[in-house]
């Protein structure tokens, strides 16, 4: 299967908003103006992760991917603030094709399960938001970054996977937004003990950066500012995949 | 021209209207009520999840004779993903499940190991091109005019295998492995792609599916 390029796009009630290491927000925007633009661009996926839903528990979300679904005729995958079937349900039936969950899933595993007995494991994508400890060593962090939870990202990712988890996409909250490259040891280290595909997401900064990410073993990469501020078109991003 | 989506509590029934619209139908409607099959000129049967879950909606919604008698008009139908798979004989996915019997063949899991002996991930997710299958190609199908290596977006680990050559419409190549991508048998065609969701190439397809 190629690769395939996600537009990420951040969202804080009805804005487009882009953080730097998941603080500093900064609106960017109408979100479904830019899902359009990508869209007409080609883009593979999209990607919305509501970044304060499981912090103030009620997700606006569902508007904005409905509103988007009208237009845009590329998979959308969503998360933040999903804690229960009715809203995987709620997603699905406004556009969503895939959810992507952390928080709900670190504080009850067997929501995993739930979610892919009931949908297909193909619509459950395990969200991991990775920070480094030591080199070789991420710790899950949930709540958008917020809150530690003791879990080895390794081990976490191993352990969703066999509950049925059918995608990982893995966020380096050390390098979002900060244009470094993607933390290309924790995807070697998440690629090595999973059978799913592997999305990576965080710290895409220069022409480069996508070859080694996918290299590194990652099936899909997720850009969100260099896009959104023009850093870099899409056709660029595809060109440099070395894709299409 | 009417058009019927099967609303049987599972599928993105959403983003399927949205692209029946977008392709010119007028006349849409989500239903949940069989006899409103009697009164379509086309029925899309969506679907995403597990088999035995969709066959047991569509069961207790009191679909399974209203689409055989739909079908037996010589009306097109059109599944989508696990719409698609359910219009095969039986599924294998967690014990074996009876399907909706209108394509001779099963449902099975894809293989894990590719041409080459390496692991292939699963599920399959992403944009593949497609491949012509059968032995007709895919002239007067829903594909029809489409460029072979066209590619379209998959979401899946199951997929159909159909007994007859002349019922596979057409494949794709995952790992070196060909893949059923859609099936054709008389006025029944299943997508295991979603055409909902593979930009204007799948918009082009709903819109040949209304109009052929």
């Amino acid at each position: 299967m190629p690769a395939r390029l996600i537009a990420r796009l951040d969202i804080k009630g009805p804005n487009l908003i882009k953080g730097v290491q998941m603080e500093g927000l900064r609106v960017m925007g109408d979100p479904y103006d830019f899902a359009r633009r990508y869209y007409e661009a080609g883009v593979d996926e999209l990607l919305y992760i509501d970044i304060v839903a499981s912090l103030y528990g009620r997700s606006k979300l569902t508007e904005v991917v409905r509103r988007t679904a009208q237009d845009v005729f590329v998979p959308m995958t969503v998360g933040g603030g999903i804690r229960t079937l009715d809203d995987v349900t709620e997603l699905l039936r406004a556009g969503a094709d895939k959810v992507a969950i952390n928080t709900a899933a670190v504080a009850r595993p067997d929501l995993i399960t739930e979610v892919a007995k009931r949908f297909g494991s193909q619509a459950m994508v395990l969200s991991v938001e990775a920070k480094q400890q030591a080199p070789g060593r991420w710790e899950v962090y949930t709540e958008t970054g917020r809150e530690r939870s003791g879990l080895d990202v390794v081990d976490w990712v191993k352990r969703g996977v066999a509950l049925g988890a059918g995608e990982v996409l893995v966020t380096a909250i050390d390098r979002e937004g900060t244009r470094k490259g993607y933390d290309l040891d924790l995807i070697a280290a998440v690629a090595a003990v999973v059978d799913v595909p592997l999305i990576s997401s965080g710290g895409y900064g220069a022409q480069g950066d996508l070859a080694t990410a996918l290299a590194a073993g990652a099936d899909a990469v997720a850009v969100a500012d260099a896009l959104h501020y023009g850093r870099a078109t899409l056709a660029e991003l595809r060109a440099e995949m070395g894709a299409l | 021209m009417k058009v019927v989506v099967v609303d049987y509590g599972m599928g993105n029934l959403f983003s399927v209207r949205r692209a029946l619209e977008v392709s010119g139908a007028t006349d849409i409607e989500v239903s949940s009520d069989p006899s409103r099959l009697a009164h379509a000129e086309r029925v899309i049967l969506p679907g995403v999840g597990a088999f035995a879950d969709g066959m047991a909606g569509l069961r207790s919604g009191g679909f399974v004779p209203a689409i055989h008698a739909y079908v037996a008009t010589g009306r097109p139908l059109l599944g989508i993903c696990l719409g698609m798979q359910m219009l095969m004989e039986h599924s294998e996915e967690f014990g074996a499940t009876p399907g909706l019997g209108l394509i001779p063949g099963a449902v099975r899991a894809m293989a894990r190991v590719g041409a080459d002996g390496a692991r292939r991930k699963l599920p399959s997710i992403g944009w593949a091109g497609l491949i012509p299958g059968g032995v007709n190609g895919w002239d007067g199908s829903v594909l029809a005019g489409l460029q072979p290596g066209v590619p379209v977006y998959f979401l899946h680990s199951f997929h159909a295998e159909p007994t007859l050559r002349q019922d596979l419409l057409a494949q794709y190549d995952y790992g070196g492995v060909p893949v059923t991508a859609a099936v054709k048998r008389a006025n029944v065609t299943g997508t295991q792609f979603h055409p909902e969701k593979s930009g204007p190439v799948g918009l082009g397809i709903v819109n040949a599916f209304l109009a052929g």
